[in-house]
């Protein structure tokens, strides 16, 4: 087995349907499976972005970048590997009352992750807790041992660059000069 | 421009077309496009429909269509099997670059969903094989949706583009308002040349001892023939090509070294592993090209002139990669060069020519006894053509003697199906170029396999008199897998023998004149038959039943690595 690093794939696309799908049949053809996904609106009008994490290889990563560069409607992918980005996910935990209250140090256990109490009610109570992967999964471990979690779930990953500017407008900008010019 | 004008959805397709320049369309129609073919009677006087008999053939016609005149092929096809059945002729435009737009019908948007009759999801089915897939829904999509598939089909490096055609917005009313899409942002189809990687380029080809060029279809796409021989004249380079870019110098030039790979010419696979600078252009260094990539051409210094980023380095490790349109790329290039006499290293490789002509051509083309081979078949209908042909081949030994012993004098002459190795290819395609280039003679080489792959267009051929010369080399097996089981397994012919037809009936009841040929005396006035008989001709070579394509290098082995005789 060659070695796998943990890359992050930040995508900016045209916002039409069926693109999710193409980026998608992109991990399917060289059998990479998606840890993460979200797609949402970009800063740009009519701009979609995907942040998509995955395992693989640095051979499998340059061919997914650049068959994902090739679709015809994505504006630009590239990839990035955790001291590249800052990056971010949110987890809820929805905490059964009794359980939880019998255990001793259970406020300090919330604070110190830095948490927020979304809602209490008498038999439970959700947290939300935005913050790395790592934070999460050992808050989640934390409250697993307690035997209080009744339902967990966290987002996909989102991230932005420790590079300056959204590289992708200046791209655009550019393009759409060079036409301009053309014409 | 508004006209108030309401016309339907169909005669706005057709108007769409018309403006985008199409005068020919290779269809079949069904139920999910009758109001499109409808609409056509109304614009024969300016659009050739061309009936296939599959619609398979309406895509590798069109394909010959694309390759031989450089415009855009179209097909017209209904949905459900009509559009599944393109699939084949879709993948194989996808990996060999050629410009067609496949218009299939779709069931009303209402129904998509419900598993309607003959409802398949084609635009989520062709994604991943062609350039861009698009489902037309609304009768007002139609002039933006047709501008844009052929701005993207015929921009950048070429491909097929799928449009699926809902019935409701064929048949629903719209002001047609005529569209123009000459820039999409999310695509470039012209990158930016970096004057920097072209003075690296240059100086790298100047202070070469060796250099040698790999040509490929990129020149024939990009229109760049005449800059490419300047390129090489100047700099006294030799170069070798691909399968499907044979036909960018004429073969009798001296610094054409012929064909590169797997079954191309010693010289240039030797030279690939000896250059000490290695100009690839437009070409993708396919596996066929580069045999095994770990001893493939390491000692040189690699520049890489492509318009496809996603080409640069993605098998061969690229020192100077050079983007842009090799039009523009090659002069740019031409224009730094230093000309120079560099015959000493083009004369090196006279060497492997005579030991490839020696153990190789001379008893391919001049056996003196025994049953006909391939290749003097080939070379026979070759000089007879006067070496002005247009090749179109099939897939497996057919091709490859037609690709080594084949001669061209005219550019875009070479139609064949490269990267997805298509059985059934040659006859769809012979009557697309045939129908693109009607002055030019089109010379069909199959195999018996692939004729009965698409023998059907048979029909075509006969209902449009489509002038195509076939010669068929018929040694009754699946000659290119039975060859590997010789050389690799062992003997062990696995189901590649193939109890055939009698062709020349098969023929004749199509209407298609036709000849047999066993003996050797009779070849040369065979073939001269076929070249003076108006219309179709399908001559049938009957060649040597083991015939193998020599030179050879085996698979995964180092390309420079050839087998002579086995």
């Amino acid at each position: 087995m060659e070695d796998t690093t943990l890359y992050t794939i930040i995508v900016h696309s045209e916002n039409f349907s069926g693109i999710l799908n193409q980026v998608a049949a992109v991990f399917t053809r060289l059998q990479v499976n998606i840890e993460s996904l979200n797609v949402s609106a970009s800063s740009m009008k009519n701009v979609h972005k995907f942040t998509i994490s995955c395992k693989t290889t640095a051979k499998n990563i340059e061919k997914i970048l650049k068959q994902i560069n090739k679709k015809l409607d994505v504006i630009n992918a590239s990839c990035y590997t955790d001291d590249e980005i800052f990056q971010s996910e949110i987890a809820m935990f929805k905490i059964s009352t009794d359980e939880f209250q019998n255990w001793d140090n259970t406020s300090r256990l919330l604070r110190g992750y830095n948490t927020h109490i979304v809602e209490v009610t008498p038999e439970y109570l959700i947290v939300e807790l935005a913050g790395s992967s790592e934070a999460i999964n050992s808050l989640y471990e934390e409250l697993d041992r307690i035997g209080c979690v009744r339902q967990f779930v966290r987002s996909g990953k989102v991230a932005v660059t420790a590079s300056r500017l959204e590289p992708v407008s200046e791209l655009l900008s550019k393009r759409e000069e060079r036409y301009r010019n053309k014409v | 421009m508004k006209t108030n004008e309401q016309i339907t959805g169909s005669e706005a397709l057709i108007r769409a077309l018309i403006k985008e320049g199409v005068d020919t369309i290779f269809g079949y129609p069904g139920g999910a496009i009758i109001p499109v073919f409808d609409a056509l009677l109304d614009h024969l006087d300016t659009i050739n429909h061309i009936l296939v008999r599959h619609e398979q053939g309406a895509t590798h016609a069109a394909q010959g269509f694309a390759r031989a005149s450089g415009k855009t092929g179209v097909c017209l096809v209904t949905g459900g099997p009509g559009a599944t059945n393109t699939l084949t002729g879709i993948a194989d435009a996808m990996l060999d670059s050629t410009p067609i737009v496949v218009i299939a019908g779709q069931i009303a948007t209402d129904f998509i969903g419900t598993d309607a009759f003959q409802e398949v999801d084609f635009t989520c089915v062709t994604q991943p094989i062609c350039k861009w897939s698009y489902q037309i829904s609304r009768p007002d999509e139609i002039a933006w949706a047709v501008a844009r598939a052929f701005f993207i089909a015929r921009s950048g490096r070429p491909g097929p583009v799928v449009l699926s055609f809902t019935k409701n917005a064929q048949v629903g009313m719209t002001e047609y308002v005529t569209e123009k899409v000459d820039f999409i942002r999310s695509y470039d189809d012209d990158p930016e040349i970096d004057i920097t990687r072209i003075r690296e380029a240059a100086a790298a080809i100047n202070a070469a001892k060796r250099p040698f060029v790999l040509a490929g279809q990129g020149i024939e796409l990009g229109g760049a023939q005449e800059e490419f021989r300047k390129f090489v004249e100047k700099g006294g380079l030799p170069f070798g090509c691909t399968l499907l870019g044979l036909s960018v110098m004429p073969s009798s030039h001296p610094l054409n070294k012929g064909m590169l790979g797997m079954h191309g010419n010693y010289c240039n696979n030797v030279k690939t592993n000896e250059c000490d600078v290695l100009i690839a252009v437009g070409m993708r260094f396919d596996d066929r090209v580069t045999g095994n990539l770990a001893t493939y051409a390491r000692q040189a210094k690699v520049i890489h002139l492509d318009i496809d980023q996603s080409e640069i380095g993605k098998n061969v490790a690229v020192d100077i990669p050079v983007l842009g349109n090799c039009r523009k790329t090659l002069a740019l290039l031409t224009e730094r060069l230093v000309a120079a006499d560099r015959s000493e290293w083009v004369d090196s490789f006279g060497k492997y020519q005579d030991e490839e002509y020696e153990r190789v051509v001379r008893r391919e083309l001049y056996p003196g006894s025994g049953p006909l081979n391939m290749g003097e078949v080939v070379n026979a209908v070759s000089e007879a053509t006067g070496h002005r042909a247009i090749l179109v081949t099939d897939v497996g030994q057919n091709q490859m003697m037609a690709a080594r012993y084949f001669r061209f004098s005219e550019k875009r002459s070479i139609i064949t199906s490269g990267g997805m190795g298509t059985m059934g290819y040659a006859i769809p395609a012979g009557i697309g170029a045939s129908i693109a280039c009607p002055d030019r003679t089109v010379c069909v080489f199959m195999g018996d396999g692939g004729l009965q792959m698409t023998v059907q267009e048979f029909g075509t051929i006969m209902e449009h008199r489509i002038p195509v010369k076939m010669i068929l080399l018929n040694n009754n097996y699946l000659g290119n897998v039975r060859q590997w089981q010789q050389l690799f397994y062992d003997r062990r012919y696995s189901f590649t023998h193939l109890a055939n037809p009698d062709f020349q009936t098969l023929a004749s009841s199509y209407d298609i004149p036709s000849r047999r040929v066993i003996d050797r005396a009779d070849l040369q006035d065979a073939v001269k038959e076929m070249l003076d008989t108006d219309g179709p001709f399908l001559l049938e070579a009957c060649v040597a039943e083991e015939g193998n394509v020599m030179p050879m290098t085996p698979p995964g082995q180092s390309i420079d690595n050839m087998l002579m005789e086995c």
